[in-house]
């Protein structure tokens, strides 16, 4: 009980410090449109290519919004040692990372939902055919993206280049994450349900999230203390 | 001595490596459908083999770093990482040739051969890390957890790419593969003297990296005065 309450009081301080100053909110959201932006150069938008490759485009964009969120979740302790403070305080570090991991949803996931409704206006794409299969996919994948990229925010976090070294080691640790994710979301956008060989992939998200989360809540005390 | 007794174990398995290549050459018969070209598979499949092996090595030696925070076993995951990842881009080259002369192009998007190419490039981000660490114990501790994260990925990475169309051939050596036994014996006895390579070459890289501590440790006792 105590544990979940230390969790959801790191999350509400995160989410608190990041509504205020919005920093990572808006860098990341301006971000998505801009990527969004640039895909129209790099094809031709026709209703037939969109149906074959929205999923993926949809992910990429995510997944470089998210970078930066995930970038900023531990670099903003570093202003007056408060991750030395946080660290030094009574809650278990396992409360800390999920705390700050669920912050990061909470904002990845409020990215995902102001994206897709855009993404369907410029790209002519009715996402909503299958609300509550995307809503899940969704919900799956963000926690996954979310769980390696907040472990490895803390690894970095003492890094020259941070900003780079991030993306360039989560990205090839999310390749299975984000393939499902994609591979659920095309169909989806085209408005077919998750069916027969579908559920694999849902599977694979599934395993991947619990996997990830227990190694990362077991690895997070040798990482932020030694 | 010990330096002695690598290199002579080094010039044992480049002596093998030629006697097989000799045999390979002279002996083997070309196979019915590849011709020629198919001997690279006595390079290509121990490569893989040996990488993996080095790769599994460095999730041991990572934990162990946890374990007990002696850092012969950084030393040990480092070393097997850098000579994994040599045996691992070995393993990618020599199959982007043959596949180059049997399919007609270097690359495909098939699962074999993307899972591979994610596997190196997840060990080469340990490298990278590794490099923007000063401090020798954080550098240990982090690689050390790196090294486990990359490790648990890999499963992953080869369950969900094997849902995709495959062109790389089947398994020749296990499941419902099946190979004639003249090359399956060439096949495993050049995986001898391939893993025989790699061994010192960790050998090497570990006595380089102690010897880097003790750089370290004269030059930090230089500055001290």
């Amino acid at each position: 009980m105590l544990f979940l309450r230390q969790v959801f009081t790191i999350a509400a301080k995160d989410l608190r410090s990041e509504l205020r100053t919005k920093e990572a909110l808006n860098a990341s959201l301006a971000f998505a449109l801009v990527i969004l932006l640039l895909f129209s150069f790099a094809f031709d938008a026709n209703p037939e290519m969109m149906r074959e490759i929205s999923g993926g485009l949809l992910w990429l964009v995510f997944a470089f919004a998210g970078a930066l969120i995930l970038n900023r979740s531990f670099a903003r302790e570093l202003v007056n040692d408060c991750l030395d403070a946080l660290i030094s305080s009574p809650v278990p570090g396992a409360a800390l990372f999920l705390g700050k991991v669920l912050a990061n949803y909470v904002l990845l996931l409020g990215i995902e939902v102001v994206c897709l409704p855009i993404f369907g206006v410029f790209y002519n794409v009715r996402w909503a055919q299958q609300p509550l299969w995307l809503a899940l996919v969704l919900v799956l994948a963000t926690w996954g993206v979310c769980v390696v990229g907040t472990i490895f925010s803390a690894l970095t976090v003492n890094l020259r280049l941070r900003e780079l070294m991030l993306p360039m080691l989560v990205y090839p640790m999310l390749i299975p994450c984000l393939m499902a994710a994609m591979m659920l979301t095309t169909p989806l956008l085209a408005g077919q349900p998750i069916q027969g060989d579908m559920f694999a992939w849902l599977r694979l998200l599934v395993g991947f999230d619990i996997i990830f989360t227990s190694l990362a809540v077991v690895l997070i005390d040798t990482v932020l203390i030694g | 001595m010990r330096e002695k007794t690598l290199y002579g174990l080094g010039a044992l398995a480049i002596a093998l490596l030629t006697h097989n290549i000799w045999k390979m050459l002279v002996n083997l018969p070309d196979e019915a459908f590849q011709g020629a070209i198919f001997r690279i598979i006595f390079f290509h499949v121990p490569a893989a083999f040996t990488c993996f092996t080095c790769f599994l090595v460095s999730l041991i030696a990572g934990i162990s770093y946890l374990k007990t925070r002696d850092l012969k076993w950084d030393a040990l995951g480092v070393s097997t990482t850098e000579v994994g990842l040599a045996f691992g881009a070995a393993n990618l080259l020599t199959g982007m040739i043959w596949a180059r002369i049997i399919w007609g192009i270097w690359w495909t998007w098939d699962w074999r051969l993307t899972s591979m190419l994610i596997c190196w490039l997840l060990y080469g981000g340990y490298l990278v890390l590794r490099r923007a660490i000063e401090e020798p114990t954080e550098r240990a501790r982090l690689s050390a957890v790196m090294s486990i994260l990359s490790f648990s990925v890999v499963p992953f990475v080869f369950f969900s790419i094997k849902w995709f169309r495959t062109q790389h051939p089947q398994p020749v050596l296990y499941g419902d593969g099946k190979m004639d036994s003249g090359y399956r014996s060439m096949l495993y006895g050049n995986w001898v003297p391939i893993l025989m390579v790699a061994f010192v070459l960790v050998a090497v890289r570990m006595m380089q990296e102690r010897r880097q501590r003790e750089v370290d440790a004269l030059r930090r006792s230089a500055h001290a005065f």
